[in-house]
């Protein structure tokens, strides 16, 4: 395998870990806080539907990215109502998420579009293109260092960049503000932060809006950065594995990226059959190969994750006790 | 000149539903003193001070915080106001370092930094001044809870809290613990700090306070300088007519081993060693009290003993071996050979709370041939036996049809009492039995208990309460950190010694 197979790969996981990555802090944002969040694949699928039918209209990828982070936002403000001011059930609404914009989707696009429930193509200042990067050009001819800095560094969309910097952001905000330090608490322990006299709610609808706004960003990537249109279901599952990467990630920002680039690493090694069929030796069946990411998850839920203790109160309403 | 009190409620009224928890309260609390305010669970003493600490909205009357009309909307203000409180329950994020808790809410910026900074040398201030040593970088979940709780008054002091209320801050301590979290309360009140003290255990009334309130039923009934009280006179202002404190009973007649336990093991399942070599018994007869801070591995013995814990070692019951793991080491079998047991935790372990009392009458005993009636239940006759049962423990309302949950704890415990104790068991394990009932209960309770043993029952108690363990029992052992720390005579010891014990420091064997 030649150097360049190995970057077009690693090229692709990056593309592809970028929506993981959204999702997964979107997700950490979300749990950190104690809201459990099963809908970001529904977020993300909303997202992902309205901002390719802006975009398609306006004319403007940055606009549909606007519609895309305005769609997650009204899915996470019905999550954050249900799960916060109506203490309901958190995995129910999530599910309710799911369903909903899984068939609220399809429906508008169909009546919108006209195309079968899929937006139309995607092209020009409607959809996001790969940045160059200063010297990306000139630099191609370095060995080994050029080709890595074009192939792999250069030549994604802003989305991909700007889903890199949410990383240390994260942590920052996290670990190193005032704002991040009740998130954490209020996902530990709400009666401290309550009885240390600041709103439980607040800070729990601050959370699941950042949550919104991250999957609004990620669904957006899949239809007007990693794909020209939207088309049915296209999270495909996304939304869950970020969650796992999560899991794998026990709640922390840099090891959610370090999650995520490995789920999208299997991702993007299923998608070239001709380097699996060099590393195993033999052809494998394409089918099995789809499946292989998934089952890849599993195994590593399973098998690999150790112990990961949740935020302690995620899941769990806050009720003040007399 | 006379100054203002620190604190001061005028009317306060407060109901849930129909249920007036506050009924026109008044109290002053004066500046620079330790105030004392008693009462039985569900007397209002919670209520009130979470209506202080601005939990709750009270539906009628007024606060001063010295000497100025104040209104307290939420806990900001209370903070505000310099309000600061300890809750029986702490309210510490556990995997967060000391610092970050005593930081959280109270922050000076956007950033956490200088924030930190500050707090850190403002701890090591409050630490010199008020023997409230606390490590800032330690994790809350790996120190012990008597430490836990000097983080909570930190967290009070590090807001500028004048006023610090403390509800039942000893229930978790050792003796050793609740000395030193008095001598910190004596400093406090040194430096000028005011203090509020909710208790139910007369003693601590007695030995810290300078005055005393009695709250019954939702009202303040009484209150005095604690100078010019005793715990009796308190005792009877709290229940409402004479109590007795003292358990009457006479000497044991102590006949053959009932339950011998030899070498007993337990390692939980997070592969914590609890119970470590532990080796005793009990004869019919007599009652042996153990005596511990919870979480020395009491709660492991009962589990194993009660036939929900797996261990290894042997023990014999009326001399024949119970098995300590497969099949036949369940609570059913346990019943069986003659064990019965009112565990420590009624409300997770002896009752479903959200079933009728009935029914909760027949758990474990359900296969009881009188219970049955062919292939079903026979509820009526289960209903009639509660009906007697419940008439027979004296619990109130005798309403068999009633969840448990609609029961006070004392009525509850009665509840667990008289479905154990009818059994006719030869062994009874019972822990903590009083936790969370109230003295009227108490004093029935433990008049059962001491009736069983004149019986000639072996009774195995565990509890926390060091009172009630000399109070009861004919023997006491001492468990400290898994094992048997040694055995005393109630006569030959006193509340200091076992206290050490219970501290893990042993002074010699004695008797």
């Amino acid at each position: 395998m030649d150097l360049l197979t190995v970057l077009q790969v690693l090229d692709s996981t990056v593309r592809l870990a970028t929506p993981l990555l959204l999702a997964c802090l979107a997700g950490l944002f979300s749990e950190r806080a104690g809201i459990f969040d099963i809908g970001l694949e529904g977020k993300m699928l909303a997202a992902a539907f309205l901002s390719a039918a802006v975009a398609y209209t306006s004319g403007s990828a940055w606009v549909g990215l606007g519609a895309g982070i305005f769609a997650s936002l009204l899915l996470s403000g019905i999550h954050g109502l249900a799960s916060i001011t109506f203490r309901g059930n958190q995995l129910i609404s999530g599910v309710a998420i799911n369903f909903l914009a899984a068939g609220m989707t399809v429906v508008v696009a169909q009546s919108w579009f006209g195309q079968g429930g899929r937006t139309p193509q995607l092209s020009g200042a409607a959809r996001f293109e790969p940045i160059t990067l200063p010297f990306a050009e000139a630099l191609r001819e370095v060995p080994v260092l050029g080709p890595i800095y074009y192939e792999l560094i250069s030549g994604h969309t802003a989305l991909v960049y700007i889903a890199l910097l949410f990383v240390p952001l994260t942590w920052w905000i996290l670990f190193r503000t005032r704002f991040g330090l009740r998130l954490r608490a209020v996902g530990e322990n709400p009666a401290a932060v309550d009885t240390a006299g600041i709103s439980v709610v607040w800070l729990r609808y601050m959370a699941v809006l950042i949550c919104g706004v991250l999957c609004g960003i990620a669904g957006a990537y899949l239809a007007t950065a990693l794909q020209a249109s939207f088309v049915k279901d296209m999270s495909a599952g996304r939304g869950f594995i970020a969650l796992a990467a999560l899991i794998f990630a026990k709640w922390r920002p840099w090891q959610a990226l370090y999650s995520c680039l490995l789920f999208g690493f299997l991702q993007a090694f299923a998608l070239r059959p001709d380097v699996i069929q060099t590393v195993v030796g033999f052809k494998v069946n394409g089918q099995l190969l789809d499946v292989l990411p998934y089952i890849l998850t599993v195994i590593i839920l399973a098998g690999f994750v150790g112990k990961a203790v949740p935020p302690r109160a995620g899941g769990e309403p806050y009720v003040k006790e007399r | 000149m006379t100054t203002a009190p620190a604190i001061e409620l005028k009317g306060i009224s407060k109901s849930f539903g129909p249920v007036q928890a506050n009924k026109d309260i008044s109290i002053r609390v004066m500046p620079g003193t330790i105030h004392g305010i008693i009462g039985e669970n569900g007397a209002g003493k919670s209520t009130l001070m979470s209506i202080l600490y601005g939990f709750y909205k009270a539906d009628a009357g007024e606060i001063f915080i010295s000497g100025q009309k104040t209104a307290i909307p939420d806990s900001q203000a209370a903070i505000a106001a310099g309000i600061g409180m300890v809750f029986q329950h702490f309210k510490l994020v556990e995997n967060f370092t000391v610092l970050e808790n005593v930081v959280l809410g109270a922050e000076d910026s956007g950033l956490l930094r200088p924030s930190l900074a500050r707090a850190r040398r403002e701890l090591k201030a409050l630490a010199d001044e008020y023997e409230l040593n606390v490590d800032p970088d330690a994790i809350i979940e790996d120190i012990g809870v008597g430490m836990q709780q000097r983080v909570e008054i930190l967290k009070a002091l590090y807001r500028r809290a004048d006023i610090l209320i403390l509800d039942e801050p000893t229930g978790v301590l050792t003796p050793a613990e609740a000395d030193h979290l008095f001598r910190i309360l004596e400093n406090l009140k040194r430096e000028g700090k005011t203090i509020i003290l909710i208790t139910h255990k007369l003693r601590e009334i007695i030995d810290a306070t300078d005055t005393v309130s009695v709250m019954r039923r939702g009202e303040m009934t009484a209150t005095v300088k604690t100078s010019e009280t005793s715990p009796q006179k308190l005792a009877e202002l709290m229940v409402g007519r004479k109590v007795s404190l003292q358990v009457e009973k006479s000497p044991a007649q102590v006949r053959d081993v009932i339950l011998d336990v030899q070498n007993l093991n337990v390692t939980d399942e997070k592969g914590v060693h609890r119970v470590k070599d532990v080796s005793f018994n009990v004869r019919a007869g007599e009652i042996l009290g153990i005596a511990g801070v919870s979480g020395n591995g009491q709660s492991e013995l009962l589990e194993v003993l009660g036939g929900y814990e797996k261990g290894s070692g042997t023990i014999t019951v009326n001399g024949q071996p119970i098995d300590l793991t497969g099949a036949k080491s369940d609570g059913r079998s346990r019943r069986e050979r003659g064990i019965a047991h009112v565990p420590e935790d009624r409300q997770r372990e002896g009752l479903i709370m959200d079933y009728h009392a009935w029914e909760n009458v027949a758990f474990g005993y359900h296969h009881d041939p009188k219970y049955q009636n062919g292939m079903f239940m026979n509820n009526a006759a289960i209903k009639a036996d509660t009906v007697e049962k419940m008439e027979r423990f004296d619990v109130r309302p005798p309403d068999p049809r009633l969840a448990a949950k609609s029961f006070s704890g004392g009525n509850q415990q009665k509840i667990v009492l008289a479905r154990e104790i009818e059994r006719n068991p030869d062994l009874l394990l019972i822990g903590q039995p009083t936790r969370g009932v109230d003295i009227g209960a108490i004093e029935f309770i433990h008049q059962q208990i001491v009736a069983l043993r004149d019986q000639g029952k072996a009774i195995l108690l565990v509890s926390v309460e060091l009172e009630e363990i000399l109070a009861l029992s004919d023997r006491i052992a001492v468990m400290f950190d898994g094992r048997m720390m040694g055995e005393r005579r109630p006569q030959d010891t006193d509340e200091k010694e076992l206290g050490m014990m219970m501290a893990g420091m042993n002074k010699g064997e004695a008797a």
